[in-house]
């Protein structure tokens, strides 16, 4: 995963790990069966294609959201914790598209031990599909 | 020029669902957990849930026959606009403490504002749920805004 971060050598600028999510079919149906979502743009590629004009199966927003609150929240392991996550789903992925996760610390207030991250999903295009911004606190979990 | 937002809309701010209650298992955060990848061993054997484990835990369950013809489960919180297209916006989530198995969770969702801004091709009308969520001693665990946008 990665270093434990410290306050006294966090700065803003910093960037978190990135992590590659293949976009694939198996996970977008186990997602959607984990939340008893039946969207049809999510499992059946003729509707999703055909008469909602898709290029491909859509991945879930939420999904996307969730590898957001992954990044914040591995980067701050054990050292912190998560306070907040704000995100929004600007542009569609779809099944087949190499996605990734990056961050970088945004600011830092070492009296609160507050770490404010800006967080996005971008495609293999280099696109911001999913900005978002996490706000963690470090030294108390 | 008249509001895009009108009165009729307005009137709606306040509305309140009725609170749903779910107890969180260890089976939903495994399923949950290898369905988004986490990584650390507390959220995968299920000791722990991931922190945006609540959207499956209160996304809805209705009959088939109250499902759309593609297949959505229709969201009563959120008005139909007519000549507006719903897209997904955003979401907005400030947690409290992490969910275990065995927590017994109520939410309570209110439409808590609609507002219009002029986007590049024309008006945009956003509406905003906001739902909290309380333990079964009353104590608030998160609080969720989601946003859509009307199109």
């Amino acid at each position: 995963m990665n270093a434990v971060p410290d306050l006294k050598f966090l700065a803003p600028g910093q960037d978190l790990p990135v992590r590659t999510f293949q976009a694939e079919p198996v996970q977008l149906f186990l997602y959607n069966a984990a939340l008893w979502n039946a969207d049809r743009i999510h499992f059946d590629y003729p509707h999703a294609t055909a008469v909602e004009g898709y290029p491909a199966l859509v991945m879930a927003g939420p999904l996307l959201g969730d590898w957001l609150a992954q990044a914040a929240n591995e980067w701050v392991g054990e050292a912190g914790v998560l306070c907040s996550l704000e995100y929004s789903n600007r542009r569609a992925c779809y099944v087949g598209d190499v996605l990734r996760s990056v961050g970088k610390v945004k600011s830092v207030d070492a009296p609160s031990g507050e770490v404010v991250l800006e967080l996005a999903i971008l495609n293999q295009r280099d696109e911001v599909t999913t900005p978002g911004t996490a706000v963690v606190r470090l030294g108390r979990r | 020029m008249t509001s895009v937002v009108g009165p009729e809309l307005l009137a709606l701010i306040g509305k309140t669902a009725a609170p749903q209650t779910q107890l969180v298992t260890r089976r939903d955060i495994c399923k949950y957990s290898v369905a988004t990848s986490q990584r650390q061993r507390k959220y995968l054997d299920g000791d722990e849930a991931p922190p945006m484990f609540h959207v499956a835990l209160f996304w809805p369950v209705l009959p088939l026959e109250e499902l759309s013809d593609n297949g959505v489960a229709i969201d009563p919180m959120f008005p139909d606009i007519p000549g507006r297209r719903p897209m997904a916006g955003g979401l907005k989530v400030a947690f409290q403490r992490p969910l275990k198995p065995g927590d017994e969770l109520t939410a309570t969702r209110t439409l808590t504002n609609i507002y219009s801004k002029l986007g590049s091709n024309g008006s945009l009308v956003f509406v905003e749920v906001t739902m909290n969520v309380v333990d079964a001693a009353g104590e608030l665990v998160l609080t969720e805004k989601t946003t859509r946008i009307m199109k």
